[in-house]
């Protein structure tokens, strides 16, 4: 059985959110358009200033779209939504596929805006760079995605705003999101175990026409498999204790 | 007893859950035919909820099992066969009544029309009304809707009156039976007597996470009807009591003695007449919290009621 009505309605309903719709789209817009429009021919680390930037608010912004499916799904649990939907023929993993869906379509949705401003404030890559860029991105969100239904299912509606905005803050911040933290040393090496560093990195790295190196996959591949194991435990607790 | 007969409708056998020290339910046995409608009523934490929840498949027993015409809860939920009402819960926001109803139409393998489902729950004409603009009793039908829209076989509602006044309670319920004679099996859970007098075949009574009484309606409506007379008469045979007109059971204490009516006038008269000695004659209406509270009290002293 398809669920594409389900999914369908469930956009709907992401989109016809319209102040978390302005939010999420406009917070990385609004600190790209001001920082990078008054950089705009300066570099960093060899790369154009305003690339850096971009795919640096790309990554915070993409990440805050993917995370939000958690506040949602507390949202949804705190309504008894959950308990409606768990005696549907609804599987689990549809119900969690559609909101990872909906958000990616979201983080898409932040990162073509971030690429037309991009664009005019003079980014220029090639297609192939912008592709290689914007699919690293959207694998790097694999783990916050996995982050976001956990705290989802961990955390109340009430909790959860400052929640996801702290712990989206402290993986952009350390990730370098907002401009590079460190010249070098042991906070470079913490941050480089971090995904968000390297979903910062995806613009660089496509500039250099290479994917990613090994340690930034297994870094993803790590955090989202450690997270996916956090996230079946509380959901199973979660859904015992109703 | 087979846990999982295919032919069967629903049974739960055996079936227990704890929260903590709490005992919520305790050793649960039941049986409900295919198309019956059933009311599960007792006062609140008798485990009405908790039973229905298991039900469900939302709370997984301690011990025993359910079977939901021959499948455990979630193989039957997952085929489509479970509809429910729970007892909280609000409607998800930024969809009308239309949409919402069409979403989770999709997810059952052969659902009812949204149209037919709107039409059966008197909510034809709020469809187009956003699920944050409704009132009450409006949010209750579209939440009834909800349970129906997937035709299921089994609709289970949890209290599904209990935010009513007494006129939408009224018009609910008369949606409610035209859909549990159109064949489906559907255990309702209440508090209110009349609510399962009226529209139930059987009353299950609950207390304190038992069945304290199974029956035809009109049997526990009667049974919540007893009135018991209290009288000190010491010297005289509790048989010889028990066989007076209108007396249903009878039992000592001390010198007293306690009658159990089903007609109190009729054995206060007779009682009267054959021991004029009787004195401190004391007639109580037990009503329904009481009745339940004595067949449980009578249950767990290992007494012969149903």
């Amino acid at each position: 059985m398809t669920h594409s009505l389900y999914l369908r309605y469930e956009i709907l309903r992401t989109f016809r959110n319209r102040r978390f719709l302005l939010f999420s789209l406009g917070f990385p817009l609004i600190l790209f358009v001001f920082v990078a429009g008054s950089n705009r021919h300066a570099s960093l680390g060899g790369i154009p200033f305003p690339l850096y930037y971009m795919t640096g608010m790309m990554a915070w912004g993409t990440m805050v779209a993917v995370v939000a499916s958690g506040a949602r799904i507390a949202a949804e649990r705190q309504q008894g939504w959950t308990r409606q939907i768990r005696i549907t023929p609804l599987s689990v993993r549809t119900y969690f596929g559609t909101k990872v869906a909906s958000g990616y379509l979201l983080a898409g949705l932040s990162i073509l805006v971030l690429a037309a401003v991009g664009i005019a404030v003079g980014v220029r890559l090639s297609a192939g760079q912008w592709l290689t860029m914007t699919g690293l991105l959207l694998v790097g969100m694999v783990p916050f995605a996995v982050l976001g239904i956990m705290l989802g299912h961990l955390l109340t509606a009430d909790s959860i705003g400052p929640a996801l905005g702290g712990i989206t803050s402290v993986f952009a911040l350390l990730g370098g999101a907002w401009g590079p933290l460190f010249g070098g040393g042991v906070l470079l090496k913490a941050a480089k175990c971090l995904p968000s560093y390297w979903v910062v990195q995806a613009g660089k790295t496509a500039l250099g026409g290479h994917g990613w190196p090994a340690e930034a996959w297994i870094v993803v591949a790590v955090w989202t498999a450690v997270l996916w194991l956090l996230a079946t435990s509380v959901y199973r607790r979660d859904t015992a204790r109703v | 007893m087979a846990a999982y007969d295919p032919a069967g409708g629903i049974v739960l056998s055996r079936l227990s859950k704890s929260y903590g020290e709490v005992r919520a339910v305790q050793e649960v046995d039941l049986s409900i035919g295919l198309g019956e409608t059933v009311a599960l009523l007792g006062p609140n934490g008798a485990g009405k909820s908790t039973t229905l929840d298991m039900m469900l498949g939302l709370a997984r027993p301690d011990t025993g099992t359910v079977s939901l015409f021959g499948q455990p809860p979630d193989a039957a939920v997952q085929a489509g066969r479970v509809g429910g009402m729970l007892q909280t819960g609000s409607l998800v926001q930024y969809l009308n009544v239309r949409e919402l109803l069409t979403m989770v139409a999709s997810l059952y393998p052969r659902p009812l029309p949204v149209d037919e489902a709107l039409r059966i729950t008197g909510t034809a004409d709020i469809a187009a009304r956003r699920t944050t603009k409704l009132s009450g009793g409006q949010t209750q039908r579209v939440r009834f809707a909800l349970a129906l829209v997937g035709n299921p076989d089994l609709l289970v509602l949890d209290e599904p009156t209990a935010s009513l006044d007494v006129e939408s309670r009224h018009d609910f319920w008369t949606v409610i039976r035209g859909v549990a004679q159109s064949g489906k099996t559907v255990v309702f859970a209440t508090h209110y007597l009349e609510e399962a007098d009226a529209y139930a075949d059987r009353i299950v009574v609950m207390a304190q996470g038992r069945v304290v009484a199974d029956g035809p309606s009109t049997e526990i409506k009667a049974m919540a009807g007893e009135r018991t007379i209290q009288a000190t008469l010491p010297g005289v045979e509790l048989p010889a009591l028990a066989a007076i007109p209108g007396v249903i059971s009878a039992q000592r204490r001390g010198e007293g003695v306690v009658l159990t009516c089903g007609d109190s006038d009729a054995a206060l008269r007779d009682l009267l007449a054959r021991y004029p000695a009787t004195r401190n004659i004391e007639v109580h209406s037990a009503g329904l919290e009481e009745a339940f509270l004595e067949l449980t009290a009578a249950n767990s002293d290992g007494g012969q009621r149903p």
